[in-house]
């Protein structure tokens, strides 16, 4: 095969990557269109694209600032959770001791089930918003944490041999073998991390019932099917997808970035 | 310890006067309770080219561990008369380990993986460019320093890996088995490479195998071990009036050299064969 064609090959199969989801979306999007005309399903019960496409449009003041709650909660919670995540995973590892003693505390905050502590953290935190953050937190954090811990652990004894040769000292072995060694380990986190920290702002909204102008998606989801607005309530659960999609896509892209120059798992593979 | 044949001279070893290291009745014991090691004393001129050759678990890759400082001892001790010795007992600086593997680190590029050393030693990527490009010239690989591990052959790696020996200019290199896991085409040019580096530095290498042809073309001296537990069994110095390269691989000598060491191996190894195979 020519160089050309076989670019043009390569441009084919990347289109079609892209095309062929977004066919089967938009097939399903008809279909569902389709079921609901033939049908004739009350707008109570199961509005039709149409109707929602409607509501997204028509109640975007009121969706749109709840959208950008549940964004920055989320981003925020994500955040503190890599900083502690990965600040305390490097805490751990220093010595078995150390992690004998904190390690099962870890386990704990993370095995006893989020919307059970939530009542508790709404006491404790001064404003709604801090207690959902907390929650986002500690369910977003642990995976981190978890996963960092192995990647530190999982070191290259020859590595770790050739740095103890050259007299390295604790920081620089930290710094130039163990934190980029354990890179792989944190992406998987970061994607695991990205992805919980968006269901536990959710579920910490629903267990917290906030309301008012500081409220997220969440609260107005629950509002909408009290008050039977199944069309908006369908809008609130779109936005949280397309949330959702956004952070995978930013989470993914960061980690081909970060890996896609030397890591087995982004390399495509030459056979 | 027979058939002594006058030592090589070989360029550029000055005949010094102090031995570089001196091994004396080291022993070696795991906290399996193995005994790795027992009451084995080796020295090391500065200029030699000394093959440790042996059977697997002759405690061969541990006396070398042992050397590089990243083993203790249980007893004896290991001295280094001609070098400047730091807290941990060790001439820091003056050695380099070529492990089995390539041991590169896959996220650097080359240039990274070979200015470690360096980089360890504060020195910045500016002022260490020019020695690193020199070594990676002397292995034969510098079209290639941006490129990552992983684009490379097996036996570019070690390449990689001996340069990144190198870049510290030591005073001793020892290489464990290092093209054990290569083909023969490639481990016959980087034996060659590495015979090529020592004569042009003038480094000391000690260097462990289980292969006695790859020991008899390499090494002005061959240590052979013996197991269980490991002590040296036979230290022979090779002489060759040859050029060592293709021509030395096929010449009497080398057979000579080839069957004198494997008899002395089978010996440490304890083959009942032996006595037969001396008739031939």
């Amino acid at each position: 095969m020519s160089p050309e064609q076989s670019l043009v090959a390569r441009h084919r199969e990347t289109m079609l990557r892209i095309l062929i989801p977004i066919s089967v979306v938009i097939a399903l999007i008809l279909l569902w269109q389709v079921l609901v005309t033939a049908t004739g399903v009350p707008q109570y019960i199961l509005p039709g694209p149409g109707a929602v496409a409607g509501a997204l449009v028509k109640d975007w003041g009121t969706l749109s600032p709840a959208l950008w709650v549940t964004t920055k909660i989320t981003m925020a919670a994500l955040g503190l959770a890599l900083i502690g995540g990965v600040g305390i995973a490097i805490f751990l590892v220093q010595s078995k001791w150390i992690e004998t003693a904190f390690y099962p505390i870890a386990v704990i905050l993370q095995v006893t089930p989020i919307v059970a502590i939530a009542p508790l953290i709404l006491i404790y935190a001064p404003t709604t918003q801090v207690a959902l953050l907390i929650c986002a937190f500690l369910v977003a954090f642990f995976p981190i944490l978890s996963n960092m811990v192995q990647g530190l652990k999982s070191v290259d004894h020859n590595l770790l041999n050739l740095f103890d040769l050259y007299g390295a000292s604790r920081f620089q072995t930290l710094l130039y073998l163990k934190l980029p060694a354990s890179l792989p380990y944190f992406m998987t986190g970061l994607k695991i991390g990205g992805g919980l920290s968006l269901i536990a702002a959710v579920v910490a909204e629903f267990a917290a019932g906030s309301a008012g102008a500081g409220s997220g998606l969440a609260f107005r989801l629950l509002e909408a099917q009290y008050r039977l607005n199944i069309p908006r309530l369908f809008a609130a659960l779109i936005l949280l997808s397309v949330l959702g999609v956004v952070i995978f896509g930013i989470t993914s892209f960061i980690a081909w970035l970060s890996l896609h120059r030397w890591h087995e798992s982004s390399l495509r593979r030459e056979n | 310890m027979t058939d002594l044949q006058s030592l090589e001279q070989h360029p550029p070893s000055p005949s010094p006067k102090r031995p570089l290291v001196v091994m004396s009745n080291v022993s070696k014991s795991f906290s399996s309770g193995t005994l790795a090691l027992s009451d084995m004393s080796l020295t090391v001129e500065s200029g030699e080219f000394v093959s440790l050759l042996g059977p697997s678990g002759c405690g061969k890759s541990t006396a070398l561990r042992i050397i590089s400082g990243l083993g203790d001892v249980t007893s004896g001790t290991i001295d280094w008369p001609a070098s400047r010795i730091n807290a941990k007992g060790l001439p820091e600086g003056d050695i380099s380990f070529v492990f089995q593997e390539p041991t590169l680190m896959p996220w650097q590029t080359v240039f990274g993986n070979v200015y470690l050393p360096l980089r360890l030693r504060g020195i910045s990527k500016t002022a260490a460019r020019q020695d690193i490009m020199a070594c990676l010239e002397t292995v034969g690989l510098k079209d290639f320093a941006d490129a990552y591990p992983r684009e490379l052959s097996g036996g570019m790696k070690m390449r990689v890996s001996i340069a990144r020996a190198l870049v510290t200019k030591p005073k001793l290199l020892l290489m464990d088995e290092p093209f054990a896991a290569l083909d023969e085409i490639t481990r016959q040019k980087l034996n060659d490479d590495v015979l090529r580096l020592w004569r042009e530095t003038g480094i000391t290498v000690i260097f462990v195998t289980h292969s006695v042809f790859e020991s008899a073309y390499l090494s002005n001296r061959i240590v052979v071990m013996k197991a269980r537990p490991g002590r040296v069994h036979a230290d022979f110095p090779l002489a060759t009036s040859l050029e060592r390269g293709p021509l030395y691989r096929t010449s009497e000598e080398y057979r000579a050299t080839c069957e004198k060491v494997s008899q002395s191996l089978l010996e440490a190894i304890g083959f009942p064969l032996a006595d037969g195979l001396e008739m031939h």
